[in-house]
């Protein structure tokens, strides 16, 4: 018993040490139960051997480079697999094992002194899973957050539809966010275009409410201020309904039924003419 | 201190300007533009602002206040060449520059003042 922090283990320590492949068999057998091909017995044994040597360095030597090393170790596991949808039980389990294959060692050498570490080695395991849980939770947040920007530069293209018309087809429910990037990618192309024009279609937007007729005047202003012009287009029944129950003034903004509607509407302020052909 | 160099183009004096602006800078700027209106006459501003990249309240208000008294000389004011995030600040901190004609840039804000004048100042920016 020489510290009673995390050492103290020394019979323990002796025992995975001298049954070290026994140990390792155990643990990748219970491990490995659920792991539905994700990852194979090899790959698991190897990680394992890894971890279970790290925590051998750091339980024998009370070393601060052994275990930060076994916690860098183990959250570059943890995080692998919830990238891999691993569901967090069998993340962490493959680290509670390791007390059943301890547990069963103990028995197995029956050991008193060995039984009396074993609470301490628990709490060390433990310690452990947490770590686990907390890697396996970032990494999840941060899958998440990834998703959600690239879904926000996925949603916003700006097309164009004739020389100095550009054409943003919303869908989806705008948000604060969603519209900051679709205002500066419209206004953005506006300048690399030199497009005088421009229609916003919400044909797929399902909702207006005041806060998103809000972000749509900002972008409207925003785009007259530097010297081009936009048009809303595909406002739908229901939702004209609301913004004119709502109270919500578009002022001289010009709004068109359809995407065609507003475009030969610009056509025409450009002085384009169309004129369909008689055939035959 | 600096100053912003005004320079006549036909009947349009072009103002340019290359830095961000100072307010003592933009007050004498209003200045010499009034002087330089009535000396030549002219009927159009341009004020490009390609390379500025920061604008506060009180620039905002300069444009409006520059179309203003220009109108009052009988010259249209045109602002060329704003920036996508300058647009986007003075429209959040509520600045509508009202009676300011924009023009995506020199080009199109020259064209603009070669136009006959539609008459009255420009409604589209008034306060909403």
């Amino acid at each position: 018993m020489t510290n009673p922090q995390s050492g103290g283990q020394a019979h323990i320590v002796q025992l995975l040490s001298t049954r070290q492949d026994a140990a390792l068999d155990r643990w990748t057998e219970l491990a490995g139960a659920t792991l539905r091909g994700r990852t194979t017995q090899t790959e698991l044994r190897g990680e394992l051997r890894e971890l279970l040597s790290l925590t051998l360095a750091s339980l024998e030597r009370e070393d601060d480079t052994a275990r930060s090393e076994l916690r860098a170790v183990l959250a570059d596991m943890s995080g692998r697999r919830a990238r891999q949808n691993f569901t967090p039980k069998e993340t962490a389990v493959a680290v509670f094992t390791l007390k059943q294959v301890v547990h069963e060692l103990i028995e197995d050498a029956d050991e008193d002194q060995a039984i009396n570490e074993f609470v301490a080695f628990s709490r060390y395991v433990d310690d452990l899973g947490l770590l686990t849980f907390e890697t396996y939770a970032a990494t999840r947040e941060q899958v998440i957050a990834d998703q959600a920007e690239q879904l926000l530069e996925l949603s916003t293209p700006v097309v164009k539809l004739w020389e100095g018309i550009v054409a943003v087809p919303l869908v989806g429910t705008l948000d604060s966010a969603r519209t900051q990037v679709v205002m500066e990618a419209l206004l953005q192309t506006l300048v690399d275009t030199g497009s005088e024009s421009a229609v916003i279609d919400i044909t797929g937007v399902p909702a207006v409410d005041t806060e998103v007729a809000q972000h749509l005047m900002k972008t409207i202003m925003a785009a007259r201020l530097m010297g081009a012009e936009c048009v809303i287009s595909g406002i739908r029944p229901q939702i004209a309904q609301t913004i004119v129950a709502l109270g919500i003034e578009f002022g001289d903004i010009v709004s068109k039924a359809t995407l065609a509607d507003a475009l030969e509407y610009l056509l025409s302020r450009n002085g384009v003419r169309i004129v369909r052909e008689v055939v035959g | 201190m600096e100053r912003v160099p005004i320079l006549k183009v036909g009947d349009v004096l072009l103002i340019s300007i290359q830095t961000d602006l100072e307010d003592r800078t933009a007050l004498a700027l209003q200045e010499d533009l009034a002087e330089q209106i009535v000396r030549t006459g002219a009927r159009g501003v341009v004020i490009d602002i390609t390379a500025v990249e920061i604008v506060d309240s009180f620039i905002g208000r300069m444009f409006a206040t520059i179309a203003a008294m220009s109108r009052l000389l009988d010259a249209r004011t045109v602002v060329v060449g704003m920036r996508p995030a300058v647009a986007i600040t003075l429209v959040e901190l509520g600045l509508s520059l009202g009676g300011v004609h924009t023009a995506l840039n020199l080009e199109k804000g020259m064209r603009l003042l070669a136009a006959p004048d539609p008459g009255g100042p420009p409604g589209t920016m008034s306060g909403r």
